[in-house]
C-alpha cells in the first residue's frame, strides 16, 4: 500500500536531486532545470497532503496549479535573463558570471 | 547745507554705478548697457547744471565760494584722515565741461563703435572714466584727487589699449601708463610733503583747510616752491607737457571717441586743473609760476612745430592738443588764473569737436587716418565739413570763435608778465612763443583742412566716403554750437566767465594793438597755408610743399625731433641695461648662492628625515596594514559574487537550522 510517507520520501528525493543540480551544475540552464525539479517536489507534497489529510476543499490542487503557473513565469523570465547574460558575456556559466558590473 | 552740496558725490557715483552694472552685462546687451551708461551720464549732467546754477544764485559773497562736504575716512591713532567734496566755481566749471562733453562723446560712440564686438566693454570703460574724472573734479582733498587721478590714468590705459590685439595699441597703452607714472611719482611726493607741511589733506575746511589763508601763511616760501614743483611734475605727465609729452600722440591708437574725450577735452586738462586747484600754493613763491609759464610756453611752440609736419589726422590734433595745453599752462604761469582756465573751458569743446569730426571722417574713409589718402570730402560729408571748419576756426583763433577769445586772454596776460626776479628779455619769452605758436596753429590747421576736404579724392576710401549717421553728426552740431557760443562768455572787458571764476580780481584792460596783431597773424597764417596747399600740392602722390622746400627740417619735424629715439637710446636703454644687471645678480648671486645653498641644506635634512620615516613610521604602518588585509581575506571568501556559492551557504544554514529545530523540539 502506498502511504503518505512514500510520497513524502519521493518529494524529498526529487528535492535533493534538484538542489544538487542547482548547486553543482555549471551551465545556468541546467541550474534552472534543477530549480524546476525543486518546485515540483513541493507540488508533490501539496497534492499528497491534500489527498491523505482528507480535506473537502480543493486547496492542495489549487496551490499546485498556482505553483506550476508561477514556475512557468519564472522559467520564462529566467531564460530571458540568460539570453541577455549570454549576449553580454558570450557565456552562461554561473562560475564566470560573478560581477554585477557589465 | 544745501541739498546739492550734500549730494555732490552723486555726480561721480552715478557713472561708477553705471560702469559696474554695464560690466556685469552679457556682451550681446549692447542697447541696455549703452542706455544705462548714457542715462547715468545725463543725470550727472543735470546735477552738474544744478550745482552750477546754485553757485550762480548764491552770488559772489566770499563764504559761498567754497562749499564743502567733508567726512572722516581713515582714523589712525589720534588723527583722522578726512576726505571731502568741494563745490566752487572751478569745480562747477569743470563739472559742466566733463559731463557735457562726456555725454556727447557717449552718444557719438553709439555710431562709431556700432560694429565693434566689445561694444559693452567700451561703454563700461567710458563710464568708469567719466566717474573718476568727475570725482577728480569735485575732490576736496589732494589725496582723494590723487586717487581719482590714478583712476583716470587707469581708464585711459584701458581705453588706449582697447584694441589690444594691435601691437601698436598695446605698446601705446604701456607707454602712456609708464610715462604718466613718472610724473605721478613727483606728484605723490608733493602730496605727502603738502600733507606734512599743512597737517591736513583737505583743501577747504571752514578756514582750517590747507588752501585756506590761515594755513597758507604757515607754509614757507621754499616748501611752497618744492611742493608746487613736485605737484607740477604730475601735471606735466598728465597734461603732456615737455618732456613727458611723448605718450599723448601715441595714445591716438585708442578709438577716436576716447581720443576726443580723454586725450583732448578732459583728462589731459586734469593737469591744468590741478595747477588751478593748487594755485594759492603756486602763488606763494613766484619761481613756481615762472617754471609753469616757461614749460607751458616752450611746449606750446614746440608741439605746434611738430604738428606742421605730421600726416596722421589724429596725430596732428594730438600735437595740437599738447600745444594748447602748453598755452593753458602758460596762461596760469604768467598769472592769468582765469585766462588759463578759460582756454581749458573753450578748448574742451572745440577740440572734442575736431576729434569727433576726425572720427566721423575716419569712419567714413574705412579707418584711413593718413591725410594724404583723403581729399575732396567737402561735398561728400557736408555736415561734418561745416562742423570741422567751425572747430578749426575756433582752434586757429579766428575772431568771434571761442579760441580767439581765450587765446587772446592768455596773450594779454603774457604781455603783462613782468616778474621782478627775471630779466626783461626772459619775461618776453611767453608772449613771443605764444604769438609764433598762434601762427603755426593756424597754419597746420589750414594745411590739414585743405588736405582732408579740398582737392579731389586721392584714395578709394575717400572716393566712397559718405556722411555719417545722426548719432555721430548730432554731437558734432552741439559741439560746434558750443565752439562758437562759449567764446562770448569771455567777451574782452566784460568777461562773464572772469566774473564767475574770480569775482574779486580785476582783469587786465583790453589791449587793442595786441588783439589786432594776433588777428593779423592768424589771418596771414591761414592765407599762407591756403595758398601753399592748393592746386598741385593736393594732387595724388604730390610731395608736401614744405618737404620740397625744407627737406631736412621737415624730416626732423616729421620725426618729432627724434625725441622718442632719444629716449629709446638713453632712458629706455639705461633701464634695460640696469635691469639686465639686476637679472644677472638675481640669477647668479641670489639664485646661485643663496637659493641653491639653502636648497642643498634642506635636501640634506630631508634625507635624514626620510631615514627616520622609513625605519620608524613605515614599519609600524605596514604591520597594521597586513592585519587588516588578513581580516579582509575571509570576508572576501564569503562575498565572491558566485550565486551558487551563496546558495550553498544558504542550504547549509537551512540544514543546520533544521537540525537545531529537531534537537530543540525533542527536549
Amino acid at each position: 500500500m502506498v502511504t503518505l510517507t512514500h510520497y513524502l520520501v519521493l518529494a524529498a528525493v526529487v528535492f535533493c536531486i534538484g538542489l544538487a543540480g542547482v548547486l553543482t551544475r555549471r551551465n545556468a540552464i541546467m541550474v534552472l532545470v534543477g530549480l524546476e525539479m525543486m518546485l515540483n517536489a513541493g507540488n508533490i507534497n501539496l497534492v499528497a497532503f491534500w489527498r491523505y489529510l482528507g480535506s473537502q476543499a480543493m486547496s492542495g490542487q489549487m496551490f499546485a496549479i498556482f505553483a506550476i503557473a508561477v514556475a512557468g513565469a519564472e522559467a520564462a523570465v529566467g531564460l530571458a535573463l540568460l539570453i541577455a547574460v549570454y549576449r553580454h558575456f558570450r557565456n552562461v556559466s554561473v562560475e564566470e558570471i560573478s560581477s554585477l558590473k557589465g | 547745507m544745501p541739498w546739492i552740496v550734500e549730494n555732490l558725490w552723486l555726480i561721480a557715483f552715478l557713472p561708477f554705478l553705471a560702469a559696474g552694472i554695464s560690466a556685469l552685462m552679457p556682451r550681446a546687451q549692447k542697447k541696455a548697457s549703452s542706455g544705462i551708461v548714457i542715462f547715468a551720464m545725463a543725470l550727472s549732467l543735470l546735477l552738474s547744471l544744478k550745482a552750477g546754477g546754485y553757485l550762480l544764485k548764491a552770488g559772489s559773497s566770499h563764504e559761498t565760494l567754497h562749499l564743502v562736504r567733508n567726512f572722516d575716512w581713515l582714523p589712525y591713532g589720534d588723527t583722522v584722515i578726512r576726505l571731502g567734496f568741494l563745490l566752487d566755481p572751478l569745480s562747477a566749471m569743470m563739472l559742466f565741461v566733463v559731463s557735457f562733453v562726456s555725454l556727447l562723446v557717449f552718444i557719438f560712440s553709439l555710431g562709431y563703435m556700432d560694429h565693434d564686438e566689445n561694444f559693452t566693454r567700451f561703454f563700461t570703460f567710458l563710464s568708469l572714466f567719466a566717474g573718476s574724472m568727475l570725482a577728480l573734479v569735485i575732490a576736496n582733498s589732494l589725496l582723494l584727487l590723487f586717487m581719482a587721478w590714478e583712476l583716470v590714468g587707469l581708464s585711459s590705459y584701458l581705453l588706449i589699449g582697447f584694441w589690444y590685439q594691435k601691437p601698436s595699441a598695446a605698446a601705446a597703452m604701456k607707454k602712456a601708463f609708464i610715462t604718466t607714472r613718472i610724473g605721478d611719482l613727483g606728484f605723490f611726493i608733493g602730496l605727502l610733503w603738502f600733507h606734512y607741511a599743512s597737517g591736513t589733506s583737505l583743501f577747504y575746511d571752514q578756514g582750517q583747510g590747507a588752501l585756506d589763508p590761515t594755513k597758507l601763511s604757515i607754509l614757507g616760501g621754499s616748501a611752497a616752491l618744492w611742493i608746487s614743483l613736485l605737484v607740477f611734475c604730475g601735471a606735466v605727465g598728465k597734461s603732456g607737457q615737455f618732456p613727458l609729452h611723448v605718450w599723448l600722440p601715441d595714445a591716438m591708437e585708442g578709438p577716436t571717441p576716447v581720443s576726443a574725450l580723454i586725450h583732448a577735452a578732459t583728462m589731459v586738462a586734469a593737469g591744468v586743473f590741478l595747477v588751478g586747484r593748487m594755485y594759492p600754493v603756486f602763488e606763494i613763491n613766484p619761481t613756481a609760476l615762472e617754471v609753469v609759464a616757461f614749460v607751458g610756453a616752450f611746449t606750446a611752440l614746440f608741439a605746434a612745430t611738430i604738428a606742421v609736419a605730421q600726416w596722421d589726422i589724429k596725430r596732428i590734433l594730438a600735437y595740437s592738443t599738447v600745444s594748447q595745453l602748453g598755452y593753458m599752462m602758460m596762461g596760469l604761469g604768467v598769472g592769468g588764473y582765469v585766462s588759463g582756465l578759460f582756454h581749458l573751458f573753450t578748448h574742451a569743446f572745440f577740440k572734442a569737436l575736431l576729434f569727433l569730426g576726425s572720427g566721423s571722417i575716419i569712419h567714413a574713409c574705412h579707418h584711413e587716418q593718413d591725410i594724404r589718402k583723403m581729399g575732396g570730402l567737402k561735398d561728400r560729408m557736408s555736415r561734418t565739413f561745416v562742423c570741422y571748419m567751425i572747430g578749426m576756426f575756433a582752434l586757429s583763433g579766428v575772431p568771434l570763435f571761442a579760441g580767439f577769445f581765450s587765446k587772446d586772454e592768455i596773450l594779454l596776460d603774457a604781455l603783462h608778465f613782468h616778474p621782478a626776479n627775471l630779466p626783461h628779455f626772459a619775461s618776453r619769452i611767453p608772449i613771443v612763443f605764444g604769438l609764433i605758436g598762434a601762427f603755426l596753429t593756424a597754419f597746420y590747421m589750414m594745411r590739414q583742412v585743405k588736405y582732408v576736404f579740398f582737392g579731389s579724392p586721392r584714395d578709394h576710401g575717400a572716393q566712397h566716403a559718405h556722411e555719417s549717421g545722426s548719432p555721430m553728426t548730432l554731437p558734432l552740431i552741439f559741439l560746434a554750437l558750443m565752439a562758437v557760443a562759449t567764446g562770448f562768455l569771455g567777451w574782452p572787458g566784460h568777461s562773464w566767465f572772469h566774473h564767475f571764476m574770480e569775482p574779486a580780481a580785476e582783469a587786465h584792460p583790453t589791449n587793442l594793438y595786441l588783439m589786432l596783431g594776433s588777428i593779423a597773424i592768424v589771418l596771414i597764417a591761414l592765407g599762407v597755408s591756403a595758398f601753399v596747399y592748393s592746386g598741385e600740392a593736393l594732387r595724388a602722390g604730390a610731395v608736401d610743399p614744405l618737404e620740397a622746400r625744407f627737406a631736412s627740417l621737415f624730416r626732423v619735424l616729421n620725426n618729432k625731433y627724434y625725441i622718442d629715439e632719444f629716449y629709446e637710446k638713453t632712458f629706455v636703454l639705461f633701464t634695460r641695461t640696469f635691469s639686465r644687471i639686476i637679472v644677472r645678480f638675481d640669477r647668479y648671486i641670489l639664485n646661485g648662492f643663496f637659493v641653491w645653498g639653502s636648497a642643498l641644506i634642506v635636501y640634506g635634512l630631508s634625507l635624514v628625515n626620510q631615514l627616520i620615516d622609513e625605519a620608524a613610521i613605515n614599519r609600524g604602518f605596514d604591520k597594521g596594514c597586513r592585519s587588516v588585509r588578513t581580516g579582509s581575506q575571509w570576508n572576501r571568501w564569503i562575498q565572491n559574487g558566485l550565486s551558487q556559492h551563496y546558495l550553498k551557504i544558504t542550504s547549509l544554514a537551512i540544514v543546520i537550522l533544521f537540525l537545531l529545530a529537531l534537537f530543540i523540539g525533542r527536549t
